[in-house]
């Protein structure tokens, strides 16, 4: 592949999930041209990982999907995926990205039809499902995968079953020869948008996430809802039967010195929303119950409704604790919570099905370690600047890589940061005009 | 429709070609659909394929293609002809994938294939090129009104980015709320302390700044027209009425303080010791470097207590429902403004939850348990004239009573977002010429449209906005609210905001410019015309469309003011006499491929079941029902429409009295958790099913073969179902008595 077509009048958008697709296509559907990398096969990050949004309970590929039609539409806008950023060079209205692109070892004649996928027989950990379920090494991330182009995953490739997909393939479109590369490509300003990712639970040794199966996080929970999910929509123990007593521990790693000091604002709402997707689950059947342990609510805003209507629900309790430590009950297995509810200072040891931890969101690029240099906070969060010299120049912050936000906000603070960009470039036209 | 070739192109890969005869499809596209050229393809879309309709284009002149292959969601960037007509036959997700591949279901499922092709002719047949309107302008000039933070960033960002701002502000001076703060929460790291507002250096820019103007003191007394060309009367200072025009315009008009006077239990105005945020910074401010005061008797302030939550978080009747977001913040701020002054006063903050979300939230909380101020879980239910705090503290699980020398009530915003045009439009229906006295509110923008003078506004009063995935859409196309106006939020989220908001705007005075539709139909050229002489004036149209986009003309004939226009086609749906339509997409289109399908008489026991499913979500997951091969009922025919809105009743009357069996509209969630990407579509479309009910039964024909549902695109296994039940329906009522 040859440079990317681009020039000190192109911006980069750095990080395909909701931030960094809503910040190039406001920006290509402004006239000016895009690039957007994703080191992932397919767009969507963490967002089209989600089965339903809080608060309106909607599902996110609603919004991706239009994003996806703009995307194809937009002929200014050009997406690269397994694109990965190693380092910018530059100044604000002159920048160098050298940027490495994985094979993929699908081309563009793939019509995702599938022939490959069906003839191969090794499995791997689906990264889609957070490990919770196998997926064949040829494959679509998801059926509303954008591009819509199969993957093949790099352990399979000197197996049999490479040869099996490239034979099954009647379109040419397995390349099993594809090889890395490295491209350079111009721009005028960067948009940063890299996201986040789930604070590792095996950090937190008390709640025996490392050891206890029926331990999981809010996102391995998030993803039993889905009816494609690892359990077909179902809410399951590890042993295959049903949850139905579900604690909820608030803050997991989050808020606390030791792990993480901030607070990621949506785990709050992604839990109450989980409560509320257990009431949709179990439908008739009133037998659960849900228990959240939380240090404060921070339902922000016109969504504190959602909260209301959430501790309106009989089947679901308050507990105002940080949790202590997470035991085994001898007898049954289960997990058991130990703590002080501090509302009047009772102790307890709750024993549950199964406890979900909400952990945060940490940035999945830390400030200190981005390819160029920009200001970060304490928590790995990149300042919010307005273009200086001094500052991160012509690269801005989009989305959770910048605050810890839900998508609303990330969506809005995108908008934004497309514009800071926009303003580097129209400075560059006009002084080349 | 002289200069029209037409070709058709059908593709035998990913097992078409095996599942289908090719040859009988290619017979049907030129008997039946009257296509001048048709062709099969082993791979339609790799290079040479493409490359053959491409020659096809450049050397035959067609200028007309229907694609039967895959999905139209599938390789647009394969199938990209610009200035072609063209229809994407789905053959593969919407055929061979949703049918088991067995000998017993062969000839359904070549039958299925035969209706498509012969219904994506019919579709081209009837389609224009999409022309644009030749009303563009373009006009880099953006109306802000309100000239607090979010107005002011708003300003600073769209001149930053070379566009010309004006500022409308009705008071004496730029800074809103913010200009009254002594400090705000801090936006940098290491968010210890308060920080400066920066107010005076935005003031500043803004002055430098030739291509932004400000109008202190001033109101819009009228707004028309639409994005590229709106007309704005500004009434000035000076009494004049200053008329402009701008490409956009964005609503910052913010907040008001809730009034506390509402808070008998508080006290409030009982005691000049007892003030909301806004006095307590009134005070900061009064005493610059030096102790705060006591308000009462100027004594220096030992003790203060800031009740969190103040009127807020509330079902009591007049308080707040919502939270206000910034108050713990604030508060922590204001005991800070104490605590940075003189470390010996005491401050107390009484709250429920503390919400100081994020790194700066979090790290300032810290900051400010640091500076020894003291937080407290608990719930305030009454202070007294003589400043005694009276709380049920949640830790210790007693009431206990807190004495004051100065209290804080951290009370919430109130959107400033003009007129609820719905209640007014409901009165209007109750109370017919008296609605006028009954309005409520001043108006902000006093737009001249058809549907009122002001933005939709959500629950609450805060200004309509899409809210999740596109917070910047709201139901006036090129109209941005932004800041407090949209939601409650604090000085930094306000600045992030505006500067999204000047995006949208920018990007609306640019799409207008060039014909463009605005979200979520972006770059769509087309635009709703009426055949004139046909319409009776009867304002449907006027009335249903979403975006409020049409007004009417001296002659009482509707404008359709295509920048204002999503394209969503609600008002096609709603023309009782069907007269309007857009060049690509009309009655015209969607009833030929309804008359297309053939329909089998009663006896060969073949139903037919006419789909109308809105291509953002149910068709999407119908592609996803197909990649799932799961499979469904062969004699279903699905037609993707822009929105269920776009279903004119006649379309479905048609269908059942024609010989379709069943009609099911398939549609997004509707109600106050709408999903319909344009906004009242799917509540129309129901709304009018609902009202051919006695038709149906007058036909002799049962209601419940139309069917409008709400689905979602995740409901992959659900729509599938919908369609089998339908058939099981049909089976149990019988077959249309309409075969002919």
């Amino acid at each position: 592949m040859t440079d990317a077509i681009a020039t000190n009048e192109t911006i980069v958008v750095v990080g395909g999930g909701i931030s960094g697709i809503s910040a190039a296509i406001e920006a290509a559907e402004c006239g000016k041209q895009v690039i957007l990398l994703e080191k992932n096969p397919s767009l969507g990050g963490r967002v089209s990982q989600l089965y339903k949004y809080f608060p309106k309970m909607c599902h996110p590929t609603c919004g991706l999907e239009i994003n996806y039609r703009r995307t194809k539409a937009n002929p200014n806008l050009q997406v690269y995926t397994m694109a990965e950023v190693n380092k910018i060079d530059g100044t604000s209205g002159d920048y160098t990205l050298d940027v490495t692109l994985k094979p993929r070892y699908v081309n563009e004649n793939c019509t995702a039809c599938g022939a490959c996928a069906d003839a191969v027989e090794g499995e791997y950990d689906d990264e889609f499902n957070y490990g919770m379920k196998k997926r064949k090494g040829a494959y679509l991330t998801s059926t509303m995968a954008y591009p819509q182009r199969y993957v093949i995953d790099p352990a399979m490739i000197g197996t049999d079953d490479a040869e099996k997909a490239k034979a099954a393939c009647t379109v040419n479109a397995v390349d099993l020869d594809m090889q890395e590369e490295t491209i350079s490509i111009k721009a005028g300003a960067v948009i940063w948008a890299t996201g986040w990712q789930p604070f590792d639970a095996n950090k937190i040794q008390p709640y025996a996430y490392d050891r206890n199966d029926n331990v999981i996080t809010n996102v391995e929970f998030e993803r039993m809802l889905d009816p494609f999910g690892p359990t077909g929509g179902k809410i399951l123990r590890k042993d295959g039967s049903e949850a139905r007593n579900v604690a909820f521990i608030q803050c997991a790693g989050s808020r606390d010195r030791n792990y993480l000091k901030h607070c990621s604002r949506i785990c709050c709402m992604a839990t109450l929303k989980h409560t509320k997707l257990m009431r949709e689950c179990y439908g008739a059947d009133e037998n659960w119950k849900a228990s959240i342990y939380y240090i404060d609510i921070r339902a922000i805003d016109r969504i504190d409704d959602f909260h209301q209507e959430v501790k309106a629900d009989p089947n679901v309790t308050f507990i105002k604790s940080k949790v202590a430590s997470v035991t085994r009950d001898r007898d049954s297995g289960n997990p058991v919570l130990n703590g002080v509810n501090t509302e009047g200072y009772h102790r307890y040891a709750n024993e549950h099905d199964l406890v979900v931890l909400a952990v945060g969101m940490e940035p999945s690029v830390k400030a200190d370690q981005l390819p160029a240099n920009m200001i970060g906070d304490g928590s790995g969060f990149i300042q919010a600047d307005a273009e200086s010299e001094a500052g991160n120049g012509g690269i801005f912050a989009a989305g959770v890589a910048g605050e810890a936000l839900d998508v609303n906000r990330a969506v809005q603070n995108a908008t934004g940061s497309a514009l800071r960009a926009i303003q580097v470039i129209n400075r560059v036209s006009s002084t080349e005009a | 429709m002289s200069d029209t070739k037409s070709a058709c192109y059908i593709c035998k890969g990913c097992g078409i070609g095996e599942r289908l005869d090719a040859g009988q499809l290619s017979n049907i596209a030129t008997r039946e659909g009257r296509m001048q050229i048709v062709k099969e393809h082993d791979f339609l879309c790799n290079a040479e394929g493409v490359k053959m309709i491409r020659d096809d284009i450049d050397n035959e002149n067609v200028n007309k293609v229907c694609i039967a292959a895959c999905s139209r969601r599938a390789k647009t960037e394969a199938f990209n002809f610009e200035g072609v007509m063209m229809n994407r036959t789905n053959l593969r997700e919407g055929v061979i994938w949703i049918r088991p591949d067995d000998e017993e279901s062969r000839e359904t499922t070549q039958e299925m294939a035969e209706d498509y092709i012969r219904m994506g002719c019919a579709d081209l047949k009837y389609m224009n090129l999409e022309s644009g309107s030749g009303q563009q302008l373009r006009n880099d000039h953006i109306l802000i009104v309100g000239g607090g933070v979010a107005g002011m960033t708003s300003a600073i960002e769209a001149a930053q980015a070379g566009y010309k701002a004006t500022i409308i502000e009705k008071s004496g001076e730029l800074g809103g709320w913010a200009g009254k703060l002594k400090s705000r929460t801090p936006s940098v790291a290491p968010y210890a302390d308060p920080a400066d507002t920066e107010i005076e250096a935005m003031k500043a820019a803004i002055d430098a700044f030739a291509d932004v103007t400000v109008h202190l003191n001033a109101t819009v007394a009228k707004t028309s027209g639409a994005p590229g060309r709106f007309s704005a009367d500004i009434a000035t200072e000076s009494g004049s009425i200053v008329t402009e025009n701008f490409g956009a315009i964005i609503q910052a008009t913010g907040f008001n303080a809730y009034d506390a006077n509402n808070l008998e239990q508080f006290s409030y105005g009982k005691s000049a010791d007892i003030v909301d945020q806004a006095g307590l910074e009134a005070l900061a401010l009064a005493a610059g470097d030096g102790a705060i005061k006591r308000p009462s008797n100027g004594a220096e302030v030992k003790r203060v207590v800031f009740v969190q939550c103040a009127g807020q978080r509330s079902d009591k009747d007049g308080e707040l429902s919502y939270c206000s977001g910034h108050c713990c913040s604030t508060s922590i701020k204001q005991a800070m403004y104490f605590k940075d002054q003189n470390p010996d006063i005491d401050t107390q903050i009484i709250y429920t939850d503390l919400r100081t979300p994020g790194s700066a939230g979090e790290d300032f909380y810290r900051s400010g348990q640091r500076k020894g101020v003291t937080f407290t879980k608990g719930v305030v239910s009454e202070v007294t004239a003589d400043l005694k705090v009276k709380l049920k503290d949640l830790i210790l699980d007693e009431e206990i009573e807190e004495q004051a020398d100065l209290v804080v009530l951290a009370t919430g915003q109130v959107p400033n977002a003009g007129i609820n045009i719905d209640a007014v439009v409901s009165d209007e229906d109750n109370a017919g010429e008296e609605a006028d006295n009954k309005i409520a509110g001043i108006s902000v923008l006093n737009l001249d449209y058809r549907q009122g003078p002001d933005m939709p506004q959500l629950r609450d009063g805060y200004a309509d906005s899409h809210f999740i995935c596109f917070p910047y859409e709201t139901r006036r196309t090129g109209i941005y609210a932004t800041g407090t106006v949209r939601r409650p939020m604090d000085i930094q989220q306000a600045k992030d905001d505006a500067a999204g908001a000047a995006l949208k705007a920018i990007q609306a005075l640019e799409n207008a410019a060039l014909g463009r539709a605005a979200h979520p139909r972006s770059g769509d050229l087309s635009f709703p015309q009426f055949r004139k002489e046909g319409c009776t004036q009867c304002k449907r149209c006027t009335v249903e469309c979403p975006f409020g986009a049409i007004n009417e003309d001296e002659d009482r004939y509707p404008e359709f003011n295509e920048s204002r226009c999503r394209r969503c086609g609600t008002c096609m749906g709603a023309c009782p006499v069907r007269v309007i339509s857009f060049e690509n997409y009309s009655l015209n289109t969607l009833g030929e491929q309804i008359k297309a399908c053939d329909i089998p008489d009663e006896f060969e026991e073949k139903p037919r079941i006419l789909v109308l499913a809105c291509e953002n979500d149910a068709y999407p997951a119908l592609d996803q029902a197909g990649m799932n091969k799961i499979t469904y009922n062969p004699f279903v025919r699905v037609i993707p429409v822009r929105c269920l809105g776009s279903i004119n009743s006649s379309l479905v009357i048609d269908a059942v009295t024609s010989g379709y069996d069943g009609v099911m509209l398939m549609g997004c969630p509707k109600g106050d958790n709408y999903q319909c990407h344009f906004v009242r579509g799917s509540e129309m479309a129901h709304e009018r099913m609902s009202k051919i009910e006695d038709t149906l039964k007058g036909q002799g024909l049962e209601p419940e073969r139309v069917q409008p549902h709400e689905v979602s695109i995740a409901d992959i296994q659900r729509i599938p179902q919908l369609f089998n039940e339908m058939g099981e329906l049909i089976g149990e009522i019988g077959m249309s008595p309409f075969k002919f």
